[in-house]
């Protein structure tokens, strides 16, 4: 956490409400998203309980499961969760737009350009918390090598038709989540703490009803006061008023609430088996079916305030402006969406328990790319991360005090202009470190040549900056800035950059590509578009020192897992 | 001295609790793991651990019942003397209670199993609900269990110097393995399946705690006469009781302290900025309140010179800069100008 961030969280403390961690929004928020507020057993490796589920805010699909030890009733969530999710997902896969990608011919082993389609938009599937995103990983691990009875006749409990495949999809998104700056399946938590410091510690963020207490409190309380009555605050019942979002449930409501109503539904169920006649049937499926009810109403009673959290947190999110490069990140989910729809059409099979080293390598590489990427974006794209790298030393801002023109010693000489650059900032600059500002959204580079002497400078002497300057250059280090240039102090001062690109072919530089006299300027010494490591392998050539190329046994599709009478899922 | 009702008389009631349906599970589980004479749990730990023994055929389950809990620490601490003088033979203790000296009073444990190998070596068993998935498990869980492990390998360590120093002993103590067998649920099934844990720095690190802790006579020694923390007193004075013990609260103490809801409280009506977390607290280096940081970020405290109030006057300054730049974000935040923003003229003139 940056100290402008720990500022941020102190000004909360002492507001009492939660400051801004961010002046745009960082992440894409799709149209009409797929919100999923699931429940689990307590105990059970995340068998579920129950969930809400839907696109439309006013009318969520309530799921339950009345005995969450029975398989049957398990799969029946599942089918009933695959009828909601993925005809949302479909939809997305129909619209596509053209778009080129380059590929590796594999004749003449040259990259050339392919057409291929790009699906318009991606779904997007809001979980409440950071243990929604996992559970939504433990689902899809647990369900994507199920058979139906088509696939395997012979099999004992075949999984009804569609959940395979939704396993399938539910591990996509699961292993999407873990690329920095990723879209397909976001934390409402993660959203929200990522744009608003609150004035409890990180820990306590991840309590959704505690966060959007101190984001948004009730008229007339502080932050801190309604995040303890979220955490705390208990009916007559024992029951938590703002129930935890889950999937785990409080024990108070397991212990009170849950367990008698899932046992009278055991007792119906039991009833019903042992009817003598089609009437005394008749009457106990009624019994049966209002134990059922009664669970129903338990998990809606649960997720219902989850639910319209979630959504409340979509409003704040949604009155943040979006940042200029989020949509760029989203096309890069797209792609990821449209890649898996494409092997899910090709009929591979679904994606193995561990994967071999060249997929992990590669997932790791994109993972660092992506890290890289997000971090230089969103300093770009808001000014409040971009003064936390500015405190860091990672980047500086200033005025252009002066430009002299100046050329390369080459045989056709090319402009490389020095312009000055008073900043307050104290960047780690050493000789010829490359700097970076956006250019009509394009980096252009230069090269850190000096400092300059203060007193050589005409104007620009103190005006303002004085005080400033006075305030926070510890004694020892003004002094400094009067130094020759290409020592380094670091109270910033004036900066002499030496311009090297984006100024087209001509000896003279092309109009608005060089700064000007009084610009204001952003310089980073980070690069824009962070580059990634080398290519890695196909994986036909894995090296032996990571287990050789895939042998036999990767050919063939992985077996389901055993099943066994008290499996959980 | 029972802390959650402490926290609820106190007005700050605990959140923890076990859900029924966890608890079922996890005996239902144990109770498949040591069925059976604990056949299925002795051959993972031939298994895992101890490949060159023999197989274990039958093994000594000897009965550990007895009255009370020192009662109980007794038995065991005979049971695990006899089967030392049976060496080539497996013996599985059932529960074992062991008891370890903790601050000056006796704390007794209950590990889920102890297994004494043929060749003498003692091995601790911990038996946990949560799924071993394809191999791996859920890492905080596995930490939790190590650390658990770790407290029982030192009482077992004791225990095993007590023995050696007996009148008949058999010579040198036997010795506790370091590698504790962690058995788990098989992916989504019930099957037992086990991974041997490495426990060595958890062991030396809670060694290296317990040694470290304040005597527990020294902090009864400290309190004024006549406190008492019985939960039927009226609030206030309960709460001048539980003042008068000093609590260094963190945000980490919520998932482990019945009374850390009570801390907090206390902690953020003191302004303390630990509140935020351990990290903040090491970055403000000598501001500990809120108030005193948020002046030192606006220039009214502390000494320029110093370099956290430097770093506060610089973030305070950039931050008010970016944030003034930017439109104020509408909606249900209109937030910029709040008081409590650094005053404008900190910010540079760029």
């Amino acid at each position: 956490m940056s100290l402008i961030t720990t500022l941020a969280r102190l000004e909360a403390v002492s507001t009492g409400r939660a400051r801004p961690a961010a002046t745009v929004r960082h992440r894409h928020l799709s149209e009409r998203p797929l919100v999923f507020v699931p429940l689990t057993t307590a105990g059970e490796a995340g068998a579920p309980l129950g969930a809400l589920v839907g696109t439309d805010r006013d009318a969520p699909r309530l799921l339950a499961v009345p005995q969450p030890r029975d398989r049957d009733l398990r799969f029946a969530f599942l089918a009933e969760l695959a009828d909601v999710v993925l005809p949302y997902i479909d939809g997305c896969a129909e619209a596509v737009e053209a778009a080129e990608r380059s590929e590796t011919d594999p004749e003449t082993g040259k990259r050339v350009k392919v057409e291929v389609e790009l699906c318009a938009d991606a779904p997007q599937l809001i979980v409440p918390s950071r243990a929604g995103v996992d559970l939504v990983r433990l689902l899809g691990r647990s369900t994507r090598f199920r058979r139906t009875a088509e696939q395997d006749p012979e099999a004992p409990f075949p999984a009804p038709p569609r959940v395979p495949l939704l396993g399938r999809w539910l591990t996509h998104f699961g292993e999407r989540a873990r690329v920095p700056g990723s879209s397909l399946l976001p934390a409402m938590t993660d959203l929200l703490s990522r744009h608003w410091a609150t004035g409890q510690s990180s820990l306590e963020d991840q309590h959704l009803g505690a966060l959007l207490a101190w984001i948004d409190p009730p008229p007339g309380r502080s932050g801190a006061e309604a995040a303890r009555e979220a955490e705390l605050a208990r009916d007559a019942d024992g029951q938590l008023r703002c129930p935890p979002a889950g999937p785990a449930t409080d024990p108070a409501f397991d212990n009170r609430l849950l367990a008698p109503a899932i046992e009278r539904y055991d007792r119906a169920r039991t009833a019903l088996a042992a009817a003598q006649d089609g009437l005394e049937a008749d009457e106990r499926l009624g019994a049966l079916t209002a134990a059922e009810q009664e669970i129903r109403k338990l998990v809606e009673s649960r997720t219902r305030p989850t639910w319209d959290a979630v959504w409340r947190g979509l409003d704040l999110l949604r009155a943040l402006p979006e940042g200029a490069r989020v949509e760029e990140r989203w096309t890069r989910d797209r792609w990821s969406f449209t890649g898996h729809r494409d092997r899910v059409l090709a009929g591979e099979p679904p994606q193995p328990r561990r994967d071999d080293a060249v997929t992990a390598a590669n997932k790791l590489a994109t993972r660092e790319r992506e890290q890289a990427r997000l971090e230089a974006q969103e300093a770009l794209d808001d000014p409040l991360v971009m003064a936390g790298r500015r405190l860091s030393g990672e980047a500086f801002a200033g005025e252009v005090t002066d430009v002299v023109m100046a050329y390369s010693e080459s045989k056709r000489p090319s402009p490389r202009p020095l312009v000055t650059v008073r900043t307050d900032d104290r960047p780690h600059l050493g000789a010829r470190t490359r700097v970076y500002r956006s250019l009509g959204g394009k980096p252009q580079a230069a090269e850190f040549i000096g400092y300059e002497d203060e007193d050589e400078t005409d104007g620009h002497q103190t005006d303002g900056h004085g005080r400033d300057c006075a305030e926070e250059g510890p004694a020892g280090e003004g002094p400094a800035g009067e130094g020759l240039s290409g020592k380094g102090p670091a109270a910033g001062g004036l900066l002499v950059l030496r311009i090297m690109d984006k100024m087209g072919r001509g000896k003279e530089p092309e109009a608005g590509s060089v700064p000007e006299k009084g610009d204001r300027l952003c310089f980073t010494l980070f690069e824009h578009e962070p580059r990634g490591g080398a290519k890695l392998p196909d994986p036909e050539e894995t090296p032996w020192t990571h287990g050789g190329p895939p042998g036999a046994e990767a050919a063939t599709p992985e077996a389901a897992d055993p099943v066994t009478e008290e499996d959980v899922l | 001295m029972d802390k959650a009702t402490l926290a609820g008389a106190l007005g700050s009631p605990s959140v923890f609790g076990q859900s029924q349906f966890a608890f079922v599970r996890g005996n239902a589980f144990e109770a498949k793991v040591k069925a059976d004479g604990g056949t299925e749990l002795l051959r993972l730990v031939h298994e895992k651990l101890d490949r060159s023994a023999e197989p274990p055929a039958a093994a000594r389950v000897p009965d550990l019942s007895a009255a009370g809990h020192a009662g109980r620490a007794a038995r065991t601490e005979l049971a695990l003397g006899e089967a030392v003088l049976a060496p080539g033979e497996w013996t599985l203790l059932d529960h074992p209670l062991l008891a370890l000296d903790v601050a000056g009073s006796p704390a007794f444990l209950e590990p889920d199993a102890v297994v004494v190998h043929p060749d003498g070596r003692w091995t601790v068993v911990e038996i946990k609900s949560f799924p071993l998935l394809d191999g791996s498990a859920d890492p905080a869980k596995v930490g939790a269990a190590a650390r658990q492990a770790a407290v029982y390998v030192l009482a077992l360590e004791e225990v095993a110097a007590r023995l050696a120093t007996a009148p008949d002993a058999p010579g040198e103590a036997p010795r506790v393995r370091h590698r504790i067998l962690l058995v788990c649920p098989k992916d989504f099934s019930n099957l037992p399946t086990a991974s041997a844990v490495d426990v060595r720095k958890q062991r030396a690190v809670t060694a290296r705690q317990l040694a470290r802790l304040t005597r527990i006579e020294h902090i009864a020694d400290a309190l004024p006469e006549g406190i008492c923390f019985a939960p039927e007193l009226p609030r206030e004075q309960l709460t001048a009781s539980v003042e008068s013990v000093p609590a260094s609260y963190a945000p980490e103490c919520l998932s482990a302290c019945e009374l850390a809801f009570h801390c907090r409280d206390r902690s953020r009506a003191q302004d303390a900025v630990t509140t935020l977390g351990r990290p903040v607290r090491a970055e403000l280096g000598g501001l500990t309140t809120v108030e005193d940081v948020l002046a030192a970020a606006r220039g009214e405290l502390g000494d320029p010179g110093d370099p956290t109030v430097a770093a506060l006057r610089r973030a305070a300054a950039l931050r008010a800069e970016a944030l003034a730049g930017a439109e104020a974000p509408t909606g249900a935040q209109a937030l910029a100008g709040v008081p409590g923003t650094a005053p404008a003229e900190v910010a540079p003139c760029l």
